[in-house]
């Protein structure tokens, strides 16, 4: 389990604090979504789990351990896709692989098990210019995966999508998640994406912030896109969109 | 083949009023025409082609080789290390505030007629473009791409190796496509300053003998290796990086 305990961080420069004494935690296997107005500190925590950003106080644990003496603990998936365009598709989902020093043939085995999952087997040899923007999120996807990590922190993947496109992507997000069993912390400004995909919803309001409002999404896995039209996760959605607003006018 | 056209239609119209300047002018001493110095130039092959052409490549080739081991050594440790930039940046840019036709001479003085004081010349000019595109390149690298390698507990080294060598790959093939004419320069002018063979030094002896078509002969080689130096660049440039554009 991945715990925050009293987190507080401030980036040089800034005024006021990011977070203050910020406490919550991630369940194994679990599908939780941040959402959150821009610039909150959505991404912030991820900065910090992954060890981009230095811990200044507080601890972050996964399991009792302190998540910086765990290697490769979490893989981080940014919105845009940052493929390397010199590489191939198979080449750059290795990328975390060869980091490893994971020995080539152990590599391509691997890739070609993803690829095989993700679909896009066929386009091993291709290099990014030859995809299309939801192929290309795929293998950026399918080289977070590789990188061996049990929680995947995935930073607006598809918001640079298209809606159609989008919706796919949340649907094929579902199924590689029920395959791999990976945690997965998700975020989004997309108040209707974070219901869909995730078992809790995590709402920062004010900034700086200390806590994170919990929001359980009422729904047994695997959904499907109509039991978004429910009832009760109609008002879900006019709750949380609500909090939004509030945040912004704060 | 299409897009060459104006490029080919504009050298034609600019040879031909060449060749009726020079005979409005008629003194070949002064203004030789294309013809004339084509007729030279055919008349001048066995000392040009076998002795002075061969002289000053191996004065552009050492020197370009140099420059680029040189150039990237400079650039890849500025953009290690900040201390060095700051210390380094300043020398770089002032030594290209010193003119060639000054300091040629003086290395002359040093380093004597042989080769090496031509090289020094090529060098001093084309080390320049290729340390400076060159580190502009590393530092283009985007921070996010950097960032990401480092959540996969990536080291510097794998850093440098597998995203900013490979980003500033475009610019290493601007810097030399750069350099080769600036190469070719450098080696003239050391040879026009003082030297014992090479296209420079056979061009000023042709001056002295008021023979302007020899005089423009070993220029009009020198274009053409230099264009064709850039142009087999070109080429290997499009076959290697088709992504430039993707980054």
């Amino acid at each position: 389990m991945l715990q925050f305990e009293d987190v507080s961080f401030q980036y040089a420069g800034d005024e006021q604090p990011m977070m203050q004494h910020l406490s919550f935690s991630v369940e194994d296997g679990a599908f939780d979504s941040i959402i959150g107005a821009s610039g909150c500190g959505k991404s912030t925590i991820f900065r910090l789990i992954n060890g981009l950003e230095q811990l200044q106080s507080g601890k972050i644990t996964v399991d009792g351990k302190p998540v910086q003496s765990l290697k490769n603990y979490s893989a981080f998936m940014p919105q845009k896709d940052l493929l390397f365009p010199w590489r191939t598709i198979e080449k750059n989902i290795a990328l975390p692989m060869e980091i490893a020093n994971v020995p080539w043939t152990e590599q391509e085995k691997r890739c070609t098990e993803v690829l095989q999952q993700v679909g896009l087997l066929e386009y091993r040899k291709k290099y990014p210019k030859d995809l299309s923007g939801g192929m290309k999120q795929r293998v950026a996807f399918a080289r977070t995966l590789l990188a061996g990590a049990d929680l995947l922190l995935l930073d607006e993947p598809f918001s640079a999508l298209d809606y159609l496109t989008r919706v796919d992507m949340q649907e094929w997000l579902l199924h590689q998640w029920e395959h791999y069993h990976k945690t997965i912390l998700f975020i989004t400004h997309d108040v209707e994406e974070a219901i869909f995909l995730s078992k809790y919803i995590y709402v920062i309001q004010d900034r700086p912030f200390s806590s994170m409002e919990q929001v359980e999404v009422p729904l047994p896995y695997p959904r499907k896109r109509e039991d978004l039209k429910r009832p009760e996760i109609v008002e879900l959605r006019e709750k949380l969109i609500e909090k939004l607003r509030r945040s912004v006018a704060v | 083949m299409k897009k060459h056209i104006p490029a080919v239609l504009l050298a034609v119209v600019l040879l031909l009023l060449w060749q009726v300047i020079a005979i409005l002018i008629g003194a070949a001493y002064i203004l030789p025409s294309p013809i004339q110095i084509c007729i030279r130039l055919w008349q001048l092959r066995e000392p040009l082609f076998l002795v002075h052409l061969p002289a000053t490549m191996c004065v552009t080739g050492i020197g370009l080789g140099i420059s680029v081991v040189l150039g990237l050594l400079l650039a890849i440790s500025m953009d290690c290390n900040p201390k060095i930039e700051r210390a380094l940046y300043p020398v770089i840019v002032a030594s290209q505030t010193i003119p060639t036709t000054a300091i040629a001479p003086l290395f002359i003085l040093w380093f004597g007629y042989g080769i090496w004081s031509k090289v020094l010349v090529t060098i001093l000019i084309t080390f320049f473009p290729i340390a400076i595109t060159v580190f502009d390149g590393l530092k283009a690298t985007k921070r996010e791409m950097e960032e990401l390698l480092y959540t996969y507990g990536a080291t510097k080294k794998d850093v440098f190796l597998k995203l900013k060598l490979p980003t500033a790959l475009p610019n290493f093939f601007s810097a030399i496509k750069m350099a080769i004419p600036m190469s070719v320069i450098g080696a003239a002018i050391a040879e026009w300053l003082g030297a014992q063979e090479g296209l420079g030094y056979f061009s000023k002896r042709m001056m002295t003998q008021l023979d302007g078509a020899g005089v423009f002969a070993p220029v009009v080689l020198l274009s053409v290796v230099a264009m064709i130096a850039v142009g087999v660049i070109t080429v290997l440039e499009r076959k290697l990086i088709q992504w430039r554009k993707e980054i």
